[in-house]
């Protein structure tokens, strides 16, 4: 309810606080900071660290006339002339800064306060800022402590007075509950505003969880009362266990003190070349020492000699661990907070990992329409003329390409757009019927030559698009409207771009289904493909629709290129990255059905993020379980997700 | 009744092994090693280089052109064979290399240090300091040399057993594979497949133990070695496709189901000869690496296999020595278009470099061999064939006793 009521209010107080703020306001005449100035004269030409923060806080409170002059103070732009003023100095001009008044013809010693007064007087100004008049200057404060919050920041949120704006207010409120649960020293204070805020997945909240929740790992000795005082002990560490294993604890008692460090091989090794005495360590001759145990002996003998320290031995080392607890502990001491704390991250674990459920499959769909953009064509002249077209992927890069000259003849992105996709269209479309009458047609019912001959006319025309454009990247850019990301919260979010490809396959599907089931040529290309002869002495022209067939099939390949150059490098390869996705996407789906293309790219975009998300570095080896599992997938469905049934399925 | 030897019956594997006799000793006599010196040592390492490549395109030729089976796979076991005999390479030249720098310490190292020294020269590179698992038998040439047809034929064991008796064939097959040897050469780029990642196995050239010898003559030696294979697996792959194994092979080819209605195990003759065929590419592939001296996961991306059916294709499928002209003539070709030696052709308005328009021609003449001449290559000889008279002995022996002559009848 609050929001439509809002955003106008925001907006005419934004309107009017630049109406109000584009002139600069002479300052008027403030008594009370001139008697402040006046008094403390001394201290503002020399401040201390230590000393500053009463006369600081005294300025602010004079009111704007006394932030302005905090603000040039800290901007090292305030001037202190010989008879005792102060003067602002802009590029404009100097102007005193008790009075207001323009002062022309003075030289003042500029101030130069060290970092330590600037942050303090920083500080103060982000405290006066949250009460400032102009909602901008509020909101700016807000963002400012949010990005570096300290305890001084949490005082003046408290101190502040009301916040009207109720957008501003919300995210106050929300600010100073998490400023509380980082610098509040009452422990139920935090608690109340962890509860609060649990179940949140903002990052800032778990942000502010973390460093309560952040542990050490520490020994201590068992005996005598066993419990380390004051110590919030998150959990005890078992060892031997999966994430503490015993050279871990080893280490740690070594590191602690707690226990002589055991002797490495490396070690050992400095150590006896540190003893050769004529070609003999201990009395073991140097060639035998790359025997360990021969190393050993050496080392002992060298011990009993007293010429080594002794190293500790494995009872040792045994005894000492079984005479120690390891505990992770909380560098929190209050159990309530970290309980709480803990609790509050536990829910907002939970709801994070839904999200990114959601947002996975967000990605998966996006990922899957573009599988389904690059098959289509695919499927289509696979499925009707059992014709594998592996310069598919040629014409996906031509189509990217024609986007590309499109751009550069027209400055306007939409437009060129625009104008881009029936291009594309149309230009991989007239490629597909040239490769159709000049080489498909004339190896009928020879699909592996046919397959042979398309890679011919594949590298061929790579090599001409890397010859005319050449090889680096060439970049076509999305307009404006579709730049950008829809953002949901601080987990979900996906690119405009990809919305658009996501409704571009969603159009492409009904565009399919509406040619293939609703006109004469879709009726023509159902009859040939499931049975040519019939068709032919029917009256349809079976070389005719094929060549239309392949001539669509090719043409959406090029619209394809487009989209997926929006978000791709435009380079000659980049066919190559797409045709053999696409070829899985067929042959998992089942040829000549256009679900079965749908279903193919869902399961195999689907799919590949999934594996990835269990790996996010790692994206080689999700293709390569990818690959495996289709290979395999193919032994149980040989024909896809959904076969072709009927006599057309023998052909 | 008697039959001709192998070799009478098949004149055409005498003609080659003489050829590549030939070939051999002109390239040894005109070598800087043993001869006059006039084929540089980098030139002899491509011809070398180039009988490897057809001994793959024989194996190719066996698959596709016998079998009736397009792997688009088949440089996945060319270069798991090259991996294979680098592992045994890099490992024990490393392994000398590092007890040479180590044997300067006071203190002899260790078995255990001098490997952990190794792994760390090796794999320092792809930030990891242990010797992955599949490293375990690098140190033997033997178990690596062992490891050269198994794991590869073990793959084409594996592959072709599940991919034939699911009966997937013709273009699914051909995807398949190709999506095999993708899969592969993306596990392999990792950094943590254990094979060294995208920066792959380097410095094979320097054969361990024979550091004495110039690599002039080991360039030669490995010369012999990929002609000696050749030869050895080119008699051994006609002797496959002759005979009666070898017409079954080519009905399996013609018509599958047919072969597999007249009771013949059609998956058995396929897991055999698809088997085999990765086997030979891998030996193919262990003496090519050598003799490139680097192997990476480059190589085993799709796009090789494809050339190698392209060599097939252009040289003639279903004739042995096709595969082999094909291979030798398209990749010293490639090489010499791509190498920037070839002179620019001058047209009027526009100077072709050969660099750039090779893989367009290339490409458009590959269309035009599959559209115009099926063939290929060796169909030219079958032309040549077929000017000669046919040698005909004896009388016919009548109206009533079919074609035949007197002699060939007795026969």
């Amino acid at each position: 309810m609050t929001r439509p009521r809002a955003l106008p209010r925001l907006l005419l107080a934004c309107l009017l606080a630049l109406i109000l703020t584009v002139p600069a306001p002479p300052a008027a005449a403030n008594p009370a900071l001139e008697a402040v100035l006046a008094e403390n004269l001394d201290q503002i030409e020399r401040p201390s660290r230590r000393t500053v923060e009463p006369l600081v806080a005294e300025i602010a409170a004079t009111g704007p006339e006394g932030l302005a002059l905090l603000r040039a103070w800290a901007g090292r732009s305030l001037g202190l002339t010989d008879d005792g003023r102060l003067l602002i100095v802009t590029a404009e001009g100097m102007a005193d800064a008790a009075t207001g008044q323009p002062v022309t013809g003075a030289d003042p010693a500029m101030l130069r306060p060290n970092s330590g007064v600037r942050g303090v007087i920083e500080s103060a100004l982000v405290a006066g800022a949250i009460a400032d008049p102009d909602p901008r200057r509020r909101a700016a404060a807000l963002d400012s402590i949010a990005r570096s919050a300290s305890a001084a920041h949490l005082e003046a949120l408290r101190n502040a007075p009301e916040e009207t704006l109720p957008a501003l207010a919300a995210r106050r409120e929300r600010l100073e509950k998490l400023l509380v649960i980082q610098f509040d020293d009452d422990p139920a204070a935090r608690v109340a505003a962890i509860q609060d805020l649990a179940g949140d997945v903002g990052l800032d909240f778990r942000a502010a969880l973390n460093p309560l929740l952040a542990t050490r790992r520490i020994a201590v000795p068992t005996e005598p009362d066993g419990q380390p005082q004051g110590a919030n002990i998150a959990r005890e560490l078992r060892i031997g266990s999966e994430d503490f294993p015993r050279e871990a604890a080893v280490a740690l008692m070594t590191s602690e003190g707690l226990l002589e460090p055991r002797l490495t091989p490396a070690q050992q090794r400095t150590t006896l070349a540190a003893h050769i005495v004529d070609g003999r360590v201990g009395g073991v001759p140097v060639a035998e020492l790359s025997d360990p145990e021969a190393r050993d002996r050496a080392y002992e003998a060298l011990e009993a000699a007293g010429a080594v320290p002794p190293a500790a031995t494995e009872a040792e080392v045994e005894a000492a661990l079984a005479a120690t607890r390891f505990l992770d502990v909380y560098a929190e001491a209050d159990s309530s907070v970290t309980d709480a704390a803990r609790a509050a991250q536990t829910r907002a674990q939970v709801r994070l990992a839904a999200m990114k459920g959601i947002d996975l499959g967000l990605d998966a769909l996006s990922l899957a329409s573009i599988y389904f953009l690059a098959a289509i064509g695919l499927a289509v002249t696979f499925g009707v003329m059992r014709v594998i077209n592996m310069a598919h992927g040629e014409f996906i890069m031509m189509g990217a390409y024609t986007g590309y000259v499109a751009q550069t003849m027209i400055a306007d992105r939409t437009l060129s757009l625009v104008v881009a996709l029936p291009l594309a269209f149309a230009v991989t479309f007239a490629a597909g019927i040239v490769l159709y009458r000049l080489v498909i047609r004339h190896l009928a019912h020879r699909p592996l030559e046919t397959l042979l001959a398309t890679f011919g006319v594949s590298i061929a025309l790579q090599q001409l698009a890397k010859n005319i454009f050449g090889t680096q990247a060439r970049p076509l850019t999305a307009p404006g409207w579709l730049e950008g990301a829809i953002t949901v919260n601080d987990v979900i979010s996906i690119s405009t771009i990809r919305v658009a490809i996501f409704v571009l396959a969603l159009l492409f599907l009904g565009l399919f289904l509406f040619i293939m089931k609703r006109t004469r040529l879709g009726l023509e290309v159902r009859a040939v493909t499931q049975n040519p002869g019939m068709a032919a002495s029917m009256g349809i022209n079976p070389d005719r629709i094929a060549m239309m067939t392949f001539g669509l099939g090719s043409g959406i390949a090029g619209i394809a290129g487009v989209a997926i150059g929006l978000f791709a490098q435009v380079t000659s390869e980049l066919g190559q990255q797409y045709i053999v996705q696409s070829f899985m996407t067929v042959v998992v789906g089942g040829v000549g059905n256009i679900w079965g293309t749908l279903a193919g790219a869902t399961l195999i975009g689907g799919l590949s993020k999934v594996i990835e998300s269990f790996n996010p570095a790692n994206t080689l080896a999700a293709q390569t379980f990818m690959i495996l599992f289709i290979v395999i997938f193919i032994q149980f469905r040989p024909r896809g997700i959904i076969p072709t049934r009927g006599r057309a399925a023998e052909a | 009744m008697t039959r001709k030897p192998f070799i009478l019956r098949n004149p055409s594997v005498l003609v080659v092994l003489a050829a590549l006799a030939v070939f051999t000793a002109a390239v040894t006599l005109l070598s800087q090693a043993y001869g006059t010196g006039a084929i540089p040592t980098s030139m002899v390492k491509v011809l070398g280089k180039t009988l490897c490549l057809a001994l793959a395109a024989v194996a190719m030729d066996l698959v596709w052109g016998y079998l009736g089976i397009l792997s688009l796979g088949q440089m996945a076991f060319f270069a798991l064979g090259g991996y294979m005999i680098g592992q045994w390479l890099m490992y024990a030249r490393t392994e000398t290399i590092v007890a040479a720098s180590l044997a300067n310490n006071p203190i002899p190292p260790t078995a255990q240090e001098l490997q952990e020294a190794v792994a760390n020269q090796i794999f320092g590179v792809v930030g990891s300091s242990d010797l992955p698992l599949v490293w375990s038998f690098a140190h033997s040439l033997t178990a690596q040399l062992v490891l050269v047809v198994a794991v590869p034929g073990l793959l084409a064991l594996v592959f072709g057993w599940l991919a034939f008796r699911s009966r997937v064939n013709g273009v699914y097959l051909s995807i398949l594979t190709q999506a095999m040897t993708l899969a592969l050469a993306l596990w392999l780029f990792q950094n943590d497949s254990g094979f060294r990642g995208n920066n792959g196995l380097s410095g094979l050239q320097n054969i361990p133990g024979l550091e004495g010898v110039s690599q002039a003559s080991l360039s030669v030696w490995f010369l012999w070695a990929s002609a000696a294979a050749l030869a050895a697996f080119y008699v051994l792959a006609a002797w496959l496709v002759s005979g009666k194994c070898g017409s079954v092979i080519r009905a399996i080819r013609d018509d599958e189901t047919r072969v597999r209605f007249l009771g013949y195990p059609v998956e058995g003759f396929k897991l055999v000869v698809f088997t085999l065929a990765a086997m030979i590419t891998a030996v193919a592939g262990a003496l090519y690496y050598p003799q490139a001296g680097i192997i990476n996961p480059a190589e085993l991306m799709p796009i090789a296999s494809i050339y190698l059916a392209v060599w097939v294709a252009i040289g003639g499928r279903g004739r042995l020595y096709g595969a082999m002209i094909g291979a030798i003539v398209v990749s010293l070709l490639s090489s010499w278009f791509t190498g920037g030696r070839a002179p620019d052709l001058h047209l009027p308005g526009y100077v072709v470099s050969w660099v750039d328009w090779w893989q367009v021609a290339l490409g458009l003449g590959f269309v035009l061999v599959t559209l115009f001449a099926p063939k290929g290559i060796a169909g030219v000889f079958d032309r040549l064939a077929g000017w000669r008279p046919p040698a005909r002995h004896g009388r016919d022996l009548g109206p009533d006793q079919g074609s035949l002559k007197e002699q060939e009848a007795r026969a």
